[in-house]
């Protein structure tokens, strides 16, 4: 669907994904339906506000959903050695995608130091992890986890590996956490929101360091953010979340520069950029986003939107339309009847 | 309008945090968190301090309200009465009569508001504690001014669990504004807020200004939302300013190479604008053991000799903008056009 190569098989295609909540006082639609492909050495960016469920499709692919959460339909078909597996299908617990998650598919955490154990040095932590997915000795675990510290530009890895999380600076940890992530050569990395906990020069670090992964090592990237910015720098297509529904998809300079959703369109205005003109009245999205128990019938966005058509937007929820090349969108503006 | 009137004027401003170790608690050396900053605000202007964690720009606008004492400098405020006072030099109950003329907006729109109670005791509760009227005249000043920041009255009863982030950033302001303060002091008001309320607040904070005459010292790590709303910006590395200048000339021509560094960092919402960053190696320094020098020299892309030996004295180049750099002059360095 939002594919510009149809030669490239994509790697990875999650298709009409429901991953709902069942919590005491009722369900949450935390992922309704999200359809998206990834393309082979791309970099594909799901971003969106609090809530959409960005967060909570990169936990469904890595089938760590947490109680009561459970994914309720849709399919997450992976490419592996030539045969196609469905994540969905999957018993969270079984071997093989013990094997996927970390072995196949590497995740990056937003907040490194929660992330590592604070009681075990992040040394031992990735020897344990190189261990689980490949049958070699202590010392070559080790030896391998120093070569991922390297890799990641940690200075002086081998005293590094024996320090605990703690005594890491950000930065530092955050690039432990790809090292991690990455020592057991995985062919597909997502990375959750990053660079949210950093400042601004060590994120331009890890920014740095994750293309040049990318391009040295032919990595796929998933990139879960909500910085417009951070999208724009680093992927090379866009999935536009919103309250659980993909918005928008597309290529990264059509989502920037011919956004057909309304929500697209007003995200990107209400960000205030480094170029716009200052003290000026910024352009708002009016309202707040809905709690996801009150979630609008219709398009969940009808309620915020300007475009709002009464007895449409409000009556049915709009499917995936294509409009360009490669580019989808979710509105009634762009149905055709 | 005549001459602009100086507001706040902080100068030597010095805040060392000691560091304890062993059984004596001995003191082993200090965090120089705060090192020797100077600036002033004035009348109806808005300043930001904008650093990376660690640079000292929370410490510094906490030491002007005296939530922590300063170790050294004076704190210059000028309360409506004309009479300048050194805020530094203060004791408790002299300051408390200044505490109501300087308010503070917080980062965290979620622990800063106590969920047991209501709106109307949260925003009426700097009222209370002044002596401030009688209960139906708070009740009127509370109505007042949730109507000024955009939520309804009726729902001052309610507890803030009630209301999203934006909203409970809007019954921050309140409480703020509450006791019509000269200078508002606002910590990263907007970093925890959705993309799409940001601007919301942001726009609120900006028409709130110009209505109230309200001064603003604004502490945020955001450049772009620091460039949307300050008249002037200082930029702070490690407990020091490195640049201070109103915000147009600072942005299209820094002179100092961090502020260069920092506004190349910054992620453009364009992707046909992947820039060559500016990626500076290695990390911010120690506060507790700062490089010989000028602090900057380890990750600075243009640093000379002088720069390892002799530190930086923030000088004033062009009017009003303010650089330490050693060769802050003859630098060239990238802006960014507006």
């Amino acid at each position: 669907m939002s594919n510009q190569q149809p030669n490239v098989a994509p790697i990875l295609s999650v298709r009409d994904l429901k991953t709902y909540f069942f919590p005491d006082e009722g369900t949450v639609k935390a992922v309704d339906g999200a359809t998206f492909d990834l393309l082979p050495r791309t970099t594909l960016g799901i971003v969106g506000e609090s809530g959409c469920g960005k967060s909570v499709t990169a936990r469904s692919i890595l089938r760590i959903v947490e109680r009561p959460g459970r994914i309720v339909g849709g399919s997450i078909v992976m490419q592996k050695n030539g045969a196609q597996v469905d994540l969905a299908q999957l018993d969270p617990e079984s071997r093989e995608m013990r094997q996927i998650r970390g072995g196949d598919i590497g995740l990056v955490f937003q907040e490194p130091m929660t992330s590592f154990s604070p009681v075990h040095t992040v040394g031992n932590q990735i020897i344990e992890t190189i261990r689980l997915h490949h049958p070699v000795s202590k010392q070559e675990a080790r030896e391998r986890g120093i070569a991922a510290f390297r890799s990641v530009g940690i200075p002086k890895p081998e005293r590094r590996i024996d320090e605990f999380a703690f005594e890491l600076s950000g930065g530092l940890r955050q690039r432990a956490m790809i090292a991690m992530a990455l020592s057991c050569g995985p062919r597909i990395l997502i990375a959750d929101e990053p660079t949210t906990a950093l400042d601004v020069t060590t994120q331009a670090q890890i920014l740095d360091l994750l293309r040049s992964l990318q391009e040295r090592e032919g990595m796929t990237i998933i990139l879960i953010t909500h910085n417009l910015g951070v999208v724009a720098e680093m992927c090379d297509t866009v999935v536009v979340m919103y309250l659980g529904r993909v918005v928008e998809e597309g290529p990264v300079d059509a989502i920037f520069h011919n956004a057909k959703h309304p929500y697209t369109q007003a995200l990107l205005r209400s960000i205030p950029s480094i170029r716009s003109i200052a003290r000026t009245e910024l352009p708002t999205i009016a309202g707040s986003i809905p709690h996801p128990y009150n979630r609008p019938a219709g398009c969940p966005f009808y309620p915020r939107c300007p475009d709002f058509k009464p007895g449409v937007c409000d009556k049915a929820e709009p499917g995936l339309t294509v409009v360009g090349d490669g580019q989808a969108v979710s509105c009634f503006l762009y149905e055709q009847t | 309008m005549g001459a602009p009137v100086r507001l706040l004027e902080v100068s030597g401003l010095k805040k060392f945090f000691p560091i304890r170790r062993g059984v004596m608690q001995r003191v082993v050396g200090h965090v120089r968190a705060v090192d020797d900053v100077s600036f002033f605000v004035e009348k109806g202007e808005c300043l930001s301090l904008v650093g990376e964690s660690g640079c000292g720009k929370t410490t510094t606008s906490r030491c002007i309200l005296r939530a922590i004492p300063p170790t050294a400098g004076e704190i210059l405020f000028r309360p409506e009465d004309g009479q300048v006072v050194d805020v530094a030099k203060l004791s408790k109950g002299e300051l408390r009569p200044l505490r109501r003329q300087m308010q503070m907006i917080f980062q965290d729109p979620f622990s800063s508001l106590n969920p047991r109670r209501t709106l109307l005791d949260i925003v009426a509760e700097p009222l209370v504690a002044n002596n401030i009227g009688n209960r139906r005249e708070q009740l009127d000043r509370v109505a007042d001014l949730l109507k000024l920041v955009g939520l309804r009255p009726e729902y001052m009863r309610r507890y803030p669990h009630a209301f999203s982030g934006g909203q409970r950033q809007r019954i921050g302001i309140a409480r703020a504004l509450a006791l019509n303060p000269s200078l508002v002091v606002a910590d990263e008001p907007v970093s925890a807020l959705d993309v799409s309320v940001q601007a919301q607040i942001l726009n609120l904070m900006l028409r709130l200004q110009d209505r109230l005459g309200l001064t603003y010292l604004f502490v945020a790590h955001d450049l772009s939302v620091v460039k949307h709303v300050s008249d002037r910006v200082a930029v702070m590395y490690v407990g020091r300013i490195v640049e201070m200048a109103p915000t147009a000339p600072l942005f299209a021509t820094p002179k100092h190479p961090y502020t260069e560094a920092l506004m190349s960092a910054v992620p453009k919402p364009d992707p046909r604008l992947r820039s060559q960053r500016i990626v500076l190696e290695g990390e911010v320094a120690d506060p507790a053991n700062p490089p010989s020098g000028c602090y900057f020299h380890p990750r600075c892309r243009y640093a000379v000799d002088a720069c390892r030996t002799e530190t930086p004295q923030l000088r004033e180049i062009e009017r009003g903008h303010f650089v330490s750099c050693h060769r802050a002059t003859e630098l060239r360095l990238k802006g960014i056009a507006a």
